[in-house]
C-alpha cells in the first residue's frame, strides 16, 4: 500500500467520524428554530396518538377483555393475564357478516352525507354569492347550525323526530298522514341520521365554498358572458375548476369526518334500532365501552382496520387529484 | 358581474332566489328556535305543539338550582379555555413553521397532520383510557385537554400555514434585518398581522372541545365530574325523560358556543380559504 493511498484511506475515515457530528450541529444551527417551533405538536402527538396507537395495534393481536387485563379490585392488584393471539382477531371480524354489513351501511352513509352536503353547501353558496337583500340575514341564519354544538342540535332532533309527540309527527297527523317512526324504524332511523348530519354539515361546506367562490376574479365571468356562455356554461368551466382547490380539501376531510361521525350516531339512535345506523366507529366503541364484557382487543381491531380503510381512502383521494394536476 | 346580474335577474328569479334561501334559512334556524322555545315551556307540555302558553323559568330554575349543572358548566369551562389557548398557540407556531421554513421533517410533519385527523376515536379509546388511567389522569381536567388539542390542532394548523402563507415573506426580512430573531420576529411582527387566522383557530378549537362526546363520556365519570356532553345525557336516556331540563340546559350550553361564534364569524370566509386553498 502507497503512502498517498495510506493518507487518503486516513483522511476518509477521519472524515467519515467527523462528519455525523457536524451534519447534525450543522442542521440543528439551521433549523433549530422551525424544530423548536413544531416540537409541541410532535410532542402531544406523539404521546396521545403514538403511543395509543401503538399499543391498540398491540391490542387487537391479542384476545383482552374486561375480565383478564390489568385491573384493581379493592386493595388487590390483579395483573394481566390476557394472551398473543396473532391474527385471531382479523380474520374473525373478516369472517363475519357483522362487519360486512356496517361497512356497507358506512360507505353508504359517508357517500350519502358527502355528496348531499357538498351539493347543498354549493348551492347556497352560489346563491348567497352575489348582491342581494338581507344578504347577511341569510348568511347568518344558514350557518347558524355550527355555531350550536353538535350533541345539543343532536338532541334538539330527538326532540323533533320523537315518534309519540315529537313535531314533526304532529305536523304531519295536522296533515292527515299517520305517524312515521323516524327513529324507531330501520329505513327511517337511516335516512333521520343522513338528514341530521347533513343539517350540522352545509354550514362548514357552505363558509367554504363561499370563501372559494370569493377568490374567483370577477372578470372571468365577464369575459365569459361577453363571449355568450349562458349561466350553466359558466358555473362548469369557470366556476367548477376555480373551486378545485378548496373542494377538493373539504371533500377529502368531510369524508373522514362523515365516516367516523360519532356523536350524531351514538346521541340519536345509540346505532338502533337493533344495529341498523351503527356505522364502524360506533360499534367499536360499544365493543369496549357499552357490551358487556368488554372487548378491548376486539374493539381495537375494528379501529385498526377502520384506519387502514381511511388511510386507503386518502390515498387513492390524493392520487387522482395529482393526476388532474394538483400539486401538493 | 354581481352588478350585471343584478340588474338583469328578472323578478321571478329574484322571488325564487329568495324563495329558496328563505327555505334553507328556515330548515337551519328552526331546531335551535324551537328548542328555545321549547325550554320556556312547562316541563309537561315539551312535546306540545302550540306555542309558549304558560311562559316559564322553571326549567332553567331547575337546572340550575338542583343538577349538577353549574359544576358540569364549569368542568367544561376549565377544560375548554385551556384546550382553546394552547391550541391556538401551539397551531400558530407549527403553521409558522411549515409556512416559512424549509426543515428536514417537514413533509412527513404535514402528513402526520393530515393523518391525525382520520384516526378514529375507536382505535385511540381504549388505549388511551388506559394510559390515562396509568397517569392518573382519569377524571382529571388535564387529560382531557390534551386529548382534545390532538383533535383540534391539526386542522388548525394548516389553516394557520395558510394565513402565514398570505403573509409577505418581506415582514419577516425586515424584523431580521432589525435584529429580531425568528422568534421575536413570528411574535412582535407576524402573529399580530395573522389576528383573523388566530380568531378561526380559537372558534374551531372552542366549538371542537366544547362539542366532543365521545372523548368526555368515557374518561369523565362520576357525576361531579362529567362535562356538559356528558351531563346532557343524564336528563334524557333510557330511564329518565327530563326533556323540559334537557331542553334549558341546551339552551346555556348554546349561548357561549354561540357568543364565540359571532365574534369569529366575520373572518371565516376569509379564515377557511385561505386555510383550505393554501393548505
Amino acid at each position: 500500500m502507497t503512502d498517498t493511498a495510506r493518507m487518503a484511506r486516513a483522511r476518509r475515515k477521519e472524515a467519515a467520524a467527523a462528519a455525523p457530528p457536524g451534519r447534525v450541529r450543522r442542521a440543528l444551527g439551521t433549523h433549530w428554530y422551525a424544530w423548536t417551533m413544531v416540537a409541541p405538536v410532535v410532542l402531544v402527538i406523539g404521546v396521545i396518538i403514538g403511543y395509543p396507537l401503538v399499543r391498540g395495534l398491540y391490542l387487537s393481536l391479542t384476545d383482552a377483555n374486561e375480565a383478564n387485563v390489568e385491573r384493581n379490585i379493592g386493595m388487590n392488584h390483579i395483573p394481566a393475564t390476557y394472551q398473543f393471539t396473532g391474527l385471531e382477531n382479523y380474520t374473525e371480524i373478516l369472517g363475519d357478516d357483522v362487519f360486512w354489513g356496517r361497512l356497507g351501511w358506512t360507505v353508504l352513509w359517508t357517500v350519502a352525507c358527502v355528496t348531499l352536503t357538498f351539493s347543498i353547501g354549493l348551492a347556497l353558496a352560489n346563491l348567497l354569492n352575489r348582491t342581494l337583500r338581507g344578504r347577511t340575514f341569510y348568511r347568518l341564519a344558514l350557518i347558524l347550525p355550527w355555531a350550536i354544538p353538535a350533541f345539543v342540535s343532536v338532541f334538539t332532533w330527538r326532540l323533533l323526530y320523537n315518534e309519540k309527540n315529537g313535531l314533526l309527527n304532529k305536523l304531519l297527523a295536522g296533515g292527515g298522514i299517520d305517524a312515521v317512526p323516524w327513529l324507531n324504524d330501520p329505513t327511517w332511523a337511516k335516512l333521520s341520521v343522513i338528514a341530521v348530519n347533513v343539517w350540522l354539515g352545509v354550514p362548514f361546506m357552505l363558509v367554504a365554498l363561499l370563501g372559494g367562490l370569493q377568490s374567483i376574479p370577477g372578470e372571468l365571468y365577464e369575459a365569459a358572458e361577453m363571449d355568450g356562455a349562458n349561466a350553466w356554461q359558466r358555473f362548469r368551466d369557470i366556476t367548477l375548476p376555480g373551486l378545485r382547490g378548496v373542494s377538493s380539501t373539504v371533500i377529502l376531510l368531510s369524508t373522514i369526518w362523515t365516516f367516523n361521525m360519532f356523536p350524531v350516531i351514538y346521541l340519536l339512535t345509540r346505532g338502533g334500532p337493533g344495529d341498523a345506523t351503527e356505522i364502524l366507529v360506533t360499534y367499536a366503541y360499544r365493543l369496549s365501552f357499552v357490551d358487556s364484557p368488554r372487548d378491548f382487543a376486539g374493539s381495537a381491531a375494528w379501529g385498526v382496520l377502520i384506519l387502514l380503510l381511511l388511510s386507503l381512502i386518502a390515498v387513492v383521494y390524493r392520487r387522482s387529484l395529482r393526476k388532474q394536476g394538483e400539486v401538493w | 358581474m354581481a352588478k350585471s346580474s343584478r340588474n338583469r335577474r328578472s323578478p321571478l328569479a329574484s322571488a325564487g332566489l329568495h324563495a329558496t334561501l328563505l327555505i334553507a334559512a328556515v330548515v337551519a334556524v328552526f331546531p335551535p328556535l324551537w328548542l328555545l322555545i321549547t325550554s320556556f315551556k312547562p316541563k309537561n307540555d315539551a312535546f306540545s305543539t302550540e306555542l309558549v302558553t304558560h311562559f316559564t323559568f322553571a326549567n332553567y330554575r331547575h337546572v340550575i338550582a338542583d343538577t349538577q349543572f353549574l359544576t358540569w358548566f364549569g368542568n367544561s369551562l376549565v377544560v375548554v379555555g385551556i384546550t382553546t389557548v394552547l391550541g391556538v398557540f401551539v397551531a400558530a407556531t407549527t403553521g409558522y413553521a411549515v409556512s416559512r421554513f424549509r426543515f428536514p421533517g417537514m413533509r412527513p410533519l404535514m402528513w402526520l397532520l393530515l393523518i391525525t385527523q382520520m384516526f378514529p376515536v375507536a382505535v385511540l379509546i381504549v388505549p388511551l383510557y388506559n394510559l390515562m388511567a396509568s397517569l392518573g389522569l382519569l377524571n382529571q381536567p388535564a387529560g382531557l385537554v390534551v386529548t382534545y388539542l390532538t383533535i383540534a390542532v391539526p386542522f388548525c394548523a394548516w389553516m394557520m400555514k395558510g394565513f402565514f402563507d398570505t403573509i409577505p415573506v418581506e415582514i419577516d426580512e425586515a424584523g431580521r434585518v432589525d435584529g429580531l430573531n425568528p422568534f421575536g420576529t413570528f411574535w412582535r411582527l407576524v402573529l399580530p398581522l395573522a389576528r383573523p387566522g388566530l380568531a378561526v383557530t380559537g372558534f374551531y378549537t372552542f366549538v371542537t372541545a366544547w362539542a366532543e362526546v365521545a372523548y368526555a363520556s368515557a374518561f369523565m365519570t362520576g357525576e361531579e365530574n362529567l362535562t356538559l356532553a356528558g351531563g346532557l345525557q343524564t336528563f334524557v336516556n333510557q330511564y329518565v325523560n327530563d326533556w323540559g331540563s334537557m331542553t334549558a340546559a341546551a339552551v346555556i350550553i348554546a349561548v357561549p358556543a354561540g357568543l364565540v361564534f359571532a365574534f369569529a364569524q366575520r373572518h371565516l370566509v376569509a379564515g377557511l380559504t385561505s386555510g383550505t386553498t393554501k393548505g
